[in-house]
């Protein structure tokens, strides 16, 4: 276990080698998220679009008779 | 439309088929991206022995130094791009040029990150108004400034154009950053690495940085592709091909 110690201590620059690992890790995670999240609420937000679309077209054409004549 | 352009290149400039395109690719490129960044890591951690001078402290390198080179690439990128888009306003390029800006401030930002951290334990200081880390930090706000600018404007593409012209006046900066070592007495050192001549760095040290660049060529490849591909479906929010993988993905 040694190795390990003697890995995870770098040398005694642990404190400045292992956060600049994590920033680089971070910061490429979230990089890589945003776009994963971007793209399922643009599509949950155009499924509503055209579901709020469907339900007007059906409404029209059911109301279409009842309408009073466009003058 | 000239002749001498193949065919496959403009479908591939259609929205829908670069859409499909991109999600073909990006598996490959990411993971293609993980493969050569353990195998950079393992060399660059475990394999690679300690600087005679720095210790361990210099493994920093196998970070800092392709983030640096990635910054950047992807900002040439993007003032190609935004060229190609305000010259012959293809749509893609656009894409292309503005949705590089995110992943290249997230390199520049972790260049200027790890560079502290190194920079703390070797010159003493966090920061200092270098010409290289100056130029640097310049270029962070001119890829803030384009994202800023694209975002300004209700109309996307009339953002896209504005923020395009920034993209290409700040190319300017990108030699500057580059011999900024060159052509100031800095702080920070000139380059290890040449491409056309004598590197200042032993093989066991090199390979893993290469690698590490590789992985990071990749990684844009791979961040772009899905970048891309969410935009061009707000893009195109209203056409048929973007409502049938909506309604594709309901479940």
């Amino acid at each position: 276990m040694s190795g390990l110690r003697d890995f995870l201590a770098m040398g005694g620059y642990a404190a400045y080698v292992w956060p600049a690992y994590a920033v680089f890790f971070l910061v490429l995670a979230a990089d890589w998220l945003a776009p994963a999240l971007r793209r399922r609420r643009l599509l949950r937000e155009l499924r509503g679009r055209i579901a709020r679309q469907e339900a007007r077209e059906r409404r029209g054409t059911d109301a279409s008779t009842s309408l009073p004549p466009a003058t | 439309m000239s002749t001498w352009i193949p065919l496959w290149l403009h479908r591939l400039g259609s929205p829908p088929t670069f859409y499909a395109f991109a999600g073909r690719l990006r598996p490959w490129a990411i993971g293609l991206a993980l493969l050569l960044g353990i195998v950079a890591l393992y060399g660059g951690l475990v394999l690679a022995p300690p600087d005679r001078y720095q210790g361990d402290d210099y493994r920093i390198i196998f970070i800092h130094v392709p983030s640096a080179w990635m910054s950047l690439f992807i900002y040439a990128v993007m003032g190609v791009a935004s060229f190609v888009a305000l010259v012959w306003r293809i749509k893609l390029a656009e894409v292309v040029a503005m949705e590089s800006a995110p992943v290249g401030a997230a390199f520049t930002f972790i260049t200027l990150a790890t560079g502290s951290l190194w920079g703390e334990r070797m010159w003493g200081t966090w920061w200092t108004w270098d010409a290289r880390l100056t130029s640097e930090l310049v270029l962070l706000f001119l890829y803030l400034g384009v994202i800023g600018l694209y975002h300004a404007f209700e109309d996307r593409r009339q953002g896209a154009r504005a923020a395009g012209f920034l993209a290409i006046v700040g190319v300017v900066n990108v030699p500057i950053v580059h011999f900024s070592v060159k052509w100031w007495n800095t702080l920070h050192q000139g380059s290890t690495v040449n491409l056309f001549g004598q590197s200042h760095i032993a093989g066991d040290m090199l390979w893993p940085l290469l690698t590490m660049m590789l992985a990071t060529k990749c990684y844009y490849v791979a961040s772009l592709c899905g970048r891309a591909r969410a935009d061009l479906l707000a893009l195109e929010g209203g056409k048929d091909w973007v409502r049938r993988i909506a309604a594709g993905e309901a479940r």
